[in-house]
Order: C-alpha cells, then sequence, then structure tokens
C-alpha cells in the first residue's frame, strides 16, 4: 500500500522524524498525566495534549459549538439536537473496549489504561454526512493501525468490526415504536482500510475529551467515508473473516453500503451528493461546495480501491 | 367535504366567539416572521438553511391538516370552524410557497440544472412539487368570484384535490428522512385517520340497496 502526504503540504512545515515521534512520547505521557488527574471528575471535559499532524487540514474550523450541538447519534434520537441534550445519561466511567476474533492478543483495555499508553495526535478532517453536509473537526485520537498491530490479527482477519454500546436504559432514543436501526450500532471495514493511517480512534476534540453526543469515550474517524461509517462510543472491536454487518446496509441496503465512501459521482438513491453545505458558512445564505472524491482524501485512500467498480461498491 | 358546504353549514354550530378572520392570518403568520427573524439573526441552529427549510414545510403540512379536520369537527363535534377554513387554507398555501422559495433559493441557489434533476430524478422532490403544484389552482379559487364563476359542485370537485395534497406532503416528508422515525409516521397517521373519517362516513351514508354490482 502506498501512502502519500497530502501535496499541499511543504516538505519545510513537517517536523523531522525523530524530532516528531520524540514529542508524541513525550506528549502521550504528558496526556496520560492530565488525564489522570483529569478523570476522576467524571462527565467534566478533560484536557488532552496531542502531537500535531500532517494529515491534519488547514481549513477554518467548524465551532466547537457546531460540532457539539448538531450531531447524528440515534440511540439518543433523530433530531440533530436530541444528542446534545440527552446523551448525558450515558455513563462512560468505568469504559471498557473488547478486542476479540482472529487476533494473537485477545485484550479488554479500560479507557484510561488505551489513551495512556497511545501517542495522541491532533488530527483535523474534514467530516461528510451523507445527508450532504460538512464539518471540519479537530479530533483527537491515535491511529487505528496502532491498536491493531498491538493484539496481532492473524492472517484469517480480514475484516475489523465495531460495536457501540447497547444501553437502553441509559439511551432513550432507543426505546420507539418503530425501531430506527437495528441496535447494537455495528460498523464494518476491510482490515487495510482500518490500517490506512488517516483512520483513527478518537477519544477528543478541540483539545478535550469526547463529549458523549460526539461519541465519548472513544469512537472511530474515517475521513474518506461519509460520517456514519464513524461509529460511536465503541465497546467491542473483533477481528474476522467475513464482511461483517454494518447498521445503516441492515437499514437500507439499497441506499447504504459497506463501503460508504465520499464519491459525488454515486448519488444516494433520494439524493444528489454532488454537493455538499459546510455547517456554520453563510448562515440562512451557505453556498454549496462540490463535494470532493474520497472527501478530499484520494492521494491516501485511491489506491485501496483500485480495480473496484465504486458504483457498486458504494 | 365542501360540497355539503351551503347545507350544514348553514346548521347552527357550537356557539364559538366569532372573530375577525385577518386574526387567523395574523396569528399563521407568526412562525414564519419568527423562523425568518430567527434566521437572520443566527438563533436557528448550526444548520439553519435547513431548519427554516424543514419548519416552513412543516407548517404547510400542519395548516394542511387543520382544514381537514373542520369538517370532522363539525360533523362529530358540532363544532364549527368553516368560515375560518378558507383562511387556514391559504396559510398552508403560503407556507408551502415559502418552504419551495427557500428549497430553490437558499438550498439550491436558483442553480436551474440541479432544481431540473432534482425534480426529475428525486421522487421525493418530484411529489413535493406535485404538491404544490396541486395547491396553485386550489389557493387560485380560494375567493367568492371563483365560486360564482365555477359553480358550486365544479369548485367542490376541484377542491376534492386537497386529499390528494394531503398525501403528497406525507408522502413527502417520509421520503426526505432517513429510516422510519416517529414523527413523519405521526403526520401520515393523522392524514390517514381524516381520510378514512372521510372513506367510511360516505360508505356509511350509501344506503346499501342503490348500489349496483360493477
Amino acid at each position: 500500500m502506498l501512502i502519500r502526504r497530502p501535496s499541499d503540504i511543504l516538505p519545510s512545515e513537517i517536523t523531522p522524524r525523530e524530532v516528531y515521534f520524540n514529542r508524541r512520547q513525550w506528549m502521550a505521557g504528558a496526556a496520560g498525566l492530565a488525564l489522570a488527574a483529569a478523570l476522576p471528575r467524571g462527565l467534566e471535559a478533560a484536557p488532552l495534549s496531542a502531537a500535531k499532524s500532517p494529515f491534519s487540514t488547514d481549513e477554518k474550523l467548524t465551532s466547537r459549538e457546531d460540532v457539539t450541538s448538531y450531531n447524528n447519534y440515534y440511540e439518543f434520537g433523530t433530531g440533530k439536537d436530541d444528542p446534545a441534550a440527552k446523551a448525558k445519561s450515558l455513563k462512560t466511567s468505568p469504559w471498557t473496549v473488547k478486542v476479540d476474533g482472529m487476533v494473537g492478543k485477545p485484550a479488554e483495555f479500560a479507557i484510561e489504561d488505551l489513551i495512556k499508553s497511545s501517542a495522541l495526535e491532533e488530527r483535523i478532517y474534514r467530516m461528510r454526512c451523507v445527508e450532504g453536509w460538512s464539518m471540519v473537526i479537530p479530533w483527537v485520537g491515535f491511529p487505528l493501525a496502532d491498536l491493531i498491530k498491538r493484539v496481532e490479527p492473524l492472517g484469517s482477519a480480514k475484516y475489523v468490526a465495531f460495536e457501540t454500546a447497547f444501553r437502553p436504559e441509559e439511551m432513550p432514543g432507543m426505546d420507539t415504536i418503530f425501531p430506527v436501526l437495528e441496535w447494537p450500532y455495528v460498523e464494518g471495514l476491510r482490515l487495510d482500510e482500518a490500517m490506512n493511517p488517516l483512520a483513527i480512534l478518537a477519544v477528543g476534540l478541540y483539545g478535550e475529551t469526547l463529549p458523549n453526543q460526539n461519541g465519548a469515550p472513544i469512537r472511530l474517524v474515517v475521513p474518506w467515508k461519509y460520517g456514519f461509517k464513524g461509529i460511536k462510543s465503541i465497546t467491542r472491536i473483533s477481528f474476522v473473516e467475513k464482511q461483517p454487518a454494518t447498521a445503516w446496509n441492515k437499514q437500507a441496503p439499497n441506499e447504504y453500503g459497506f463501503y460508504a465512501n465520499v464519491n459525488p459521482s454515486v448519488d444516494h438513491p433520494r439524493w444528489s451528493q454532488a454537493t455538499e453545505r459546510r455547517i456554520g458558512e453563510g448562515g440562512l445564505f451557505v453556498k454549496r461546495r462540490p463535494t470532493l472524491m474520497f472527501n478530499g482524501y484520494a492521494e491516501q485512500v485511491a489506491s485501496l480501491y483500485t480495480g473496484m467498480d465504486l458504483k457498486k461498491f458504494y | 367535504m365542501v360540497g355539503r358546504v351551503s347545507v350544514e353549514g348553514a346548521k347552527k354550530g357550537f356557539a364559538l366567539p366569532q372573530v375577525p378572520k385577518i386574526l387567523v392570518y395574523i396569528v399563521g403568520f407568526i412562525p414564519a416572521v419568527w423562523l425568518f427573524y430567527a434566521g437572520i439573526t443566527d438563533q436557528l441552529g448550526a444548520d439553519p438553511m435547513r431548519y427554516l427549510e424543514q419548519a416552513l414545510g412543516l407548517w404547510a403540512l400542519r395548516f394542511l391538516i387543520a382544514t381537514l379536520t373542520v369538517t370532522p369537527l363539525r360533523q362529530l363535534f358540532n363544532v364549527n370552524l368553516l368560515r375560518y377554513r378558507r383562511a387556514i387554507g391559504l396559510l398552508s398555501f403560503y407556507y408551502a410557497a415559502l418552504h419551495l422559495t427557500t428549497y430553490l433559493v437558499l438550498d439550491q441557489g436558483l442553480d436551474m440544472a440541479a432544481i431540473v434533476a432534482d425534480i426529475v430524478k428525486r421522487p421525493y422532490i418530484t411529489i413535493g412539487m406535485a404538491t404544490f403544484v396541486i395547491l396553485v389552482p386550489l389557493a387560485v379559487t380560494s375567493n367568492n368570484a371563483a365560486i360564482r364563476r365555477m359553480g358550486g359542485q365544479a369548485w367542490a370537485r376541484l377542491h376534492k384535490l386537497v386529499y390528494l395534497a394531503a398525501i403528497g406532503a406525507v408522502l413527502h416528508f417520509i421520503l426526505v428522512v432517513k429510516s422510519w422515525p416517529t414523527e413523519p409516521l405521526v403526520y401520515a397517521a393523522i392524514v390517514a385517520v381524516l381520510l378514512g373519517y372521510r372513506v367510511v362516513r360516505s360508505q356509511m351514508k350509501k344506503p346499501s340497496p342503490r348500489r349496483r354490482p360493477a
């Protein structure tokens, strides 16, 4: 797999490797300390230290207010403001992430250990929702590949399956007359997609631990795919041989595929994906901007899909 | 619904205090005024255009449903709101027109190619557009002169199109959302009850001996 840096970054802007990695280690230690000091406070957002990343975009950030008040998290309701209003009831501490399936070292990580032992980076990514809007979000997280390497997947593992917490008593949106989705929310990636350096497990945004409505305490961020692939509040990661089921694909297989790569030339059956509205831009008089292939991350991920008919594997 | 206006309208209804019709318009336009004010002063959340667009469409549907409740209220509960029905119906049309304008101007930025493609390719847009087209002749003939010119029966026949518009409006709502959230289904259920009531009542009124085999 060929990984290229985005061409718009000057070599001089990139910190030398050694310095960069030293700093990452130092930052990780600092982050761990900060977290250890802050975590006992419970629901409060705790500051996180994170190294900068060459994968970050320099586009204007979507405001913290918009990022944390305009969410799709259907376990808390289908309204955009439901998650911010109702997700406080989710208990994110204690929290464990179980990693199992076809791995040499299955494990159950306490979230604070996982954060402490990972080199946190700030990744400023574009986020394109399948509904036709987008944001620019400064995530804090670590490469999914780092976790995958730690658990040593077996040769037979071809896919990674993710599962969200299933807690109807803490998630009021799950209890509706017609379940909006089959719970728990599940997602999946091909192993090579999961290993791509752009794929991260985010534990924070805007320099602090994740608010519940954004998927606390840990969520997937795969910026070249539609937002719904970014499964929230993960409790389980399994390595499997067959392509795992995904929540939206089960709900409407003709509308939401397993891959769900951002693609302006493959429309949703009910609406166009050619353009998007950037949240926070222009207010009532928002201008649509063209949607980019793979959400602008083609250089890093296009090679994953060489030879595939993306109209068929949408 | 409208065919029996002259007969049943004359029946003395439940004694409601009469208010000037202009008050219906004034109250009816409060949501629109508030929405535009809130939109311009940045109080409609992270995605104000979409909020405005959806809220205007929802009010159009609410007023459409309100017009459909006038007849059952009179027949079942003897509450007569007939004199306000035209105003309520026109409010529904005005909100539908504002909803459409928001889509054309603010959402699509008058990109005619994108709009035409939407209308042709997207069933929910096609249905929404058709629903608006249906409302136009109803709005244009919502005045006494039109009733006189057309004659009561023809006018009443034309205005039966409101049933089709109600079905179109809820379909448009259901098709625009992902999955099956509760809200559009609740509106669909209300429309189904109001139209179902008319079907049942018309069946009950038909004396069975006069029914002929098809």
